[in-house]
């Protein structure tokens, strides 16, 4: 079984509270900040390794970002992967999810056939849950997103699909894509023989040159949104308690509504 | 002199660190009070191939040097001294079955060792054999087909848990540490047995246990090394474990005085923190100054085993320094906690108990003055 597993480099959440926002480029200041893989596409990693070892095949970890991401490619390679291949040129910076789902699509095509890829549910930086689907959409492949639980036959997929009070059990032909949550299971460290063998790994990194890609649907250029603002919400202040008998609870309270023009 | 790190040692660490804060640190009060075996601990150090960093590869470990295996017990003994315990015992039997085992030897021995699906175990003491390392009763007589095993060790580190130990015995009497002599015996040999578990101050989830040989049958291929050369090898191997003992200690010494650091900076009385009195001030200053010069005679000791050179020397100096700076940090650490750290909320009182352990271990304190001495008055 060919298996792509799409990751990306984030901020370490334990060290969120230190970064900051350049308030001109409206980006994230990443300089003295410990870089780790996005917890949950650590999930797909580790899921993506699980169906290897129960079925065969070879896994794939495909990454775009600048080359320092290259130090979670190589973890990828110490918790056992085949593969590790980033997607880098200053063309692609800026990229919004349009144009990142369009950049990571042009690297599966060019990798050839595949029958599975897996990513995490979101990134913790970004949280727009949106790179999979992008990508499934890019590839015109079925999607199944919130994976908690995988099943393979055949040229079958299987998965409980996690929703707000249950979870759905969605079936798809392969190949698909698939997000997956943390509850999908508990990715392993990197063992030393691992670390070692990563070490000796050449990572495979692939400009926008080397896609063909059109340039104007990547970075800045190819990116549908821009960001106007990001800044920390004020907490919610004020409020108001009405309290009494309850159906005059209720009456002052659409009478509230109302005023504000709510309902 | 080049103190940096290599690039593997820095990414193996970096893992080691990630393993040892989240999975044993948040557990190693919970396994002292309750003196259970950290089995899942040594799952995950096989798991993680740490068993086998200084075995080679050919017989399935890592081939790194010792030092790697220094930077990484020190990590392990200051999140859990029980396990980093359980780790350097395992040392003191891998560290003889490399230096002086047969090649067949080392392949049926070392590889469930370096994959960590087995344990080993180094057995000396006895009740009448402690620091008298070479007064040991075990007999070994030889037969036609091998050794028969009579005697019984005490206070074995891993014992019941390990497959494979080493086991001192003599084949002399007469000729004291010259009749001693070396053999590998593995668990479930008939007449090899397990007698009491002993009851501690401290560490009380590690295992020491007594192990008894009742006309025990070791084949001929179980010697280790020569007959009647076993106190070499028991020496060569408390040199190294040295090391391994010193590092344990340090690690211990580092968490007492992490706990106590950042105590002292939460504690408030007379309206400011603790710390800011220069009586706590010079405690933490001493405690931080013994740590490192602790850790620079060890990571000195490796580095010179490493290279072939004589270590010995340092590797006693290395121990000394290390478990008396452990024992002295940790009674310093339950002094800046004040009663809380008389507490068994707090881990102060734990390190305590499980530093007094590293002065006793692999020649006490007064035997390796007496090693030291010797050696710098010969040179
Ligand atoms: C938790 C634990 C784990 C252990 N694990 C192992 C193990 O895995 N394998 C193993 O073989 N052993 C093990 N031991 C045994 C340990 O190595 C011995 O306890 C240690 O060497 C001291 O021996 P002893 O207890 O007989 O003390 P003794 O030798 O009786 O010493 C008593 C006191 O006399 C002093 N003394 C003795 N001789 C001299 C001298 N010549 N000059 C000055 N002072 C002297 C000592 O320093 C000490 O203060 C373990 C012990 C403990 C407590």
């Amino acid at each position: 079984m060919e298996i792509i597993v799409c990751i990306k480099q984030v901020p370490d959440t334990e060290e969120l509270h230190k970064v900051k926002i350049n308030s001109e480029t409206r980006t994230l200041i990443r300089e003295g900040i410990k870089n780790i893989i996005n917890p949950f596409d650590e999930n797909a990693i580790e899921e993506a390794l699980r169906l290897r070892e129960k079925i065969g095949g070879r896994v794939t970890v495909i990454s775009m970002g600048p080359p320092q991401a290259e130090t979670s490619l190589r973890k990828a390679l110490a918790m056992g992967v085949d593969r590790a291949i980033l997607l880098s040129d200053k063309s692609f910076a800026g990229s919004d999810t349009l144009a990142t789902s369009y950049t990571l699509a042009m690297a599966i095509k060019k990798l050839g056939k595949f029958d599975l890829i897996l990513s995490g549910k979101q990134a913790i930086d970004g949280d727009t849950a949106q790179v999979g689907p992008g990508l499934a959409e890019w590839l015109n492949l079925p999607q199944i997103t919130y994976a908690r639980k995988i099943e393979v036959n055949e040229k079958k997929i299987r998965a409980e699909r996690t929703l707000e009070d249950s979870f759905e059990l969605v079936e798809s032909p392969l190949p698909a894509l698939i997000t997956v949550t943390k509850e999908i299971n508990e990715p392993r460290y990197p063992s030393l023989k691992g670390v070692l063998r990563a070490r000796k790994e050449k990572i495979i990194i692939w400009t926008a040159k080397d896609l063909k890609i059109n340039e104007k649907r990547t970075g800045l250029e190819g990116s549908a949104t821009r960001v106007i603002k990001v800044f920390t919400p004020p907490s919610p202040s004020g409020g108001e308690i009405i309290s009494g008998e309850t159906s005059k609870v209720a009456e002052n309270l659409i009478k509230k509504l109302e005023e504000h023009r709510i309902i | 002199m080049d103190f940096s790190l290599s690039d593997e040692q820095k990414a193996i660490l970096e893992v080691v660190e990630e393993v040892c804060e989240k999975e044993f640190a948040p557990q190693s009060s919970e396994i002292s009070e309750k003196g259970e075996f950290p089995l899942q601990n040594i799952k995950k150090l096989a798991e993680l191939d740490l068993f086998g960093i200084t075995i080679p590869e050919e017989y399935g470990g890592s081939g790194m040097d010792l030092l790697t295996w220094v930077l990484v017990s020190e990590r392990i003994s200051k999140a859990c001294a029980t396990t980093g315990l359980i780790f350097g015992a395992n040392l003191l039997c891998t560290y003889p079955l490399l230096r002086f085992g047969t090649e067949e030897q080392k392949k049926k021995f070392l590889p469930p060792l370096a994959r960590g699906e087995s344990l080993g175990a180094f057995a000396l003491t006895e009740p009448e054999a402690g620091s008298d390392a070479g007064n040991v009763q075990t007999t070994a007589k030889k037969d036609k087909d091998g050794y028969i095993l009579n005697g019984n060790k005490i206070f074995i580190t891993n014992g019941e848990v390990a497959d494979t130990y080493i086991v001192i015995a003599n084949m002399d009497k007469k000729r004291g540490a010259r009749g001693l002599t070396a053999f590998i015996v593995e668990k479930g040999r008939e007449g090899f047995s397990f007698g009491q578990h002993f009851n501690k101050m401290g560490l009380s989830a590690l295992p020491n246990v007594e192990l008894i040989f009742n006309n025990c049958k070791v084949p001929l291929e179980n010697l280790l090394y020569k007959e009647k050369r076993g106190f070499r090898v028991a020496m060569e191997t408390f040199a190294a474990g040295r090391i391994g003992v010193g590092i344990g200690a340090l690690g211990v010494a580092e968490a007492a005085f992490e706990k106590a650091k950042e105590y002292s900076k939460e504690r408030v009385q007379f309206g400011k923190p603790i710390s800011s009195f220069e009586a706590v001030q010079h405690m933490l200053a001493d405690m931080a100054t013994k740590i490192e010069a602790s850790k620079n005679l060890l990571y000195y000791a490796a580095w010179l085993l490493d290279r072939g050179k004589p270590f010995e020397k340092f590797a006693s100096m290395g121990k000394l320094y290390a478990s008396e700076t452990a024992m002295e940090v940790s009674i310093k650490a339950v002094q800046i906690f004040g009663g809380y750290g008389y507490m068994k909320d707090y881990p102060v009182e734990r390190y305590m108990r499980e530093a007094k352990l590293f002065e006793i271990i692999e020649g006490t304190s007064e035997i390796q003055r007496g090693i030291i001495a010797n050696f710098v008055l010969k040179e």
